[in-house]
């Protein structure tokens, strides 16, 4: 077929606009995960660690004693840790402590330094972990800013008292890690940690989308993430 | 011809050694039956052919996982048209029983072991512990 080449150009056009267009539609119907964590609804219950227990629960995180081992998927952390240089001494909110979770980071270090790719970021933003790609060299550890990663330095087995059988365990020379429920949002559900929160404190939901509830909380009230200068931007912000 | 005794003693020998794998097989009670996994009662049909099944379902579970774990897709569409959730505990053992009666049994007989149970649980033990 012999082509001219004003049809050459022509075609080549058209294509260029289709694809802005493809792009255009996908960005449309886009997907990003994020959570909000209302720290003054939080505080309602000092004592409350039901968010912990869900995800412990759901995803077999195993209670080690040596703390040297533990593996935490979320957890309560001091304000001014947390928010290491980011309180100064005189603040309000240095006292009470936050939860903590993987930020599922736009810019996740942890993603880039992986060599075997077992952590990688998903299309609709969640940084998820391939355990079965996992060689264990920790590379993850040293880049996560936030010490959100977890060794399993012995085998979590037996440090799980009542086994969730619908998810696997993880096994000795991993590194874990919160996947955002992934699990539970494949099935149109909110994760764990969201759906038993008694204050309604976390609020998860679609960051692109406009009229989603957590948008519509971050547009009305200050809010602030942790360590923003490192420039992971963050996908878990906290309302103060 | 008088060394006929020592001949045949010779051959006796001989033929005794020549079968010494049959008689120390006969010693170990090793058998020539296969390993005799549980088949499901009621299923008669697996997500896939027999024959791919017995050769490959090893490359249908990491197809599985790639699709799970890395591109969010749970739904698997079989040869013939049904639909299943891609889960080795919940898809696979759902009709299999248990790892113990159906996984363990060829994988023991082919000295074949495998890391998916290291974190994968075996639902059964788990919900008998849990009770």
């Amino acid at each position: 077929m012999k082509i001219s080449r004003k049809d050459f150009l022509r075609l080549s056009g058209l294509g260029c606009v289709g694809l802005t267009f493809r792009k255009l539609a996908a960005a449309a119907g886009r997907t990003r995960w994020g959570m909000a964590i209302d720290t003054a609804k939080c505080l309602k219950q000092p004592d409350c660690t039901k968010c912990i227990e869900a995800c412990n629960h759901a995803h077999n995180v195993p209670q080690l004693p040596d703390p040297r081992h533990t593996v935490k998927w979320i957890w309560k952390e001091p304000f001014d840790r947390a928010f290491l240089n980011q309180v100064d001494d005189y603040s309000p909110l240095r006292a009470a402590p936050v939860m903590v979770l993987c930020n599922h980071c736009d810019d996740p270090p942890c993603v880039r330094v992986c060599p075997t790719q077992a952590t990688f970021k998903r299309d609709d933003g969640i940084v998820e972990m391939d355990y079965h790609r996992c060689i264990g060299c920790r590379y993850c550890m040293a880049a996560c800013p936030y010490g959100s990663r977890s060794f399993n330095w012995q085998d979590p087995r037996a440090y799980i008292h009542q086994p969730n059988p619908d998810f696997p365990t993880r096994t000795k020379g991993v590194v874990e890690k919160c996947n955002f429920c992934s699990e539970r949002l494949a099935v149109g559900q909110p994760p764990a940690c969201v759906a038993v929160c008694p204050e309604k404190a976390l609020v998860f939901g679609n960051l692109a989308d406009p009229h989603s509830e957590i948008r519509q909380l971050l547009a009305s009230r200050r809010h602030m993430r942790r360590k923003p200068e490192l420039g992971t931007q963050p996908q878990v912000f906290y309302i103060v | 011809m008088r060394d006929r005794p020592v001949i045949y003693c010779g051959l006796l020998l001989f033929a005794g050694f020549l079968t010494l794998p049959i008689w120390h097989n006969l010693a170990a009670h090793v058998t020539t039956k296969g390993p005799a996994p549980v088949l499901p009662a009621h299923e008669k049909q697996c997500v896939a052919p027999l024959a791919y099944m017995r050769t490959s379902h090893m490359d249908l579970l990491f197809d599985w996982r790639a699709d799970v774990v890395r591109q969010s897709g749970r739904d698997y569409t079989t040869f013939d048209g049904r639909h299943y959730n891609m889960s080795l505990t919940k898809t696979c053992l759902q009709c299999h029983g248990s790892k113990a009666e159906f996984c363990d049994r060829c994988h023991n007989y082919t000295a074949v072991s495998l890391p998916c149970w290291n974190c994968h649980l075996d639902v059964k033990p788990v919900l008998r512990s849990a009770r």
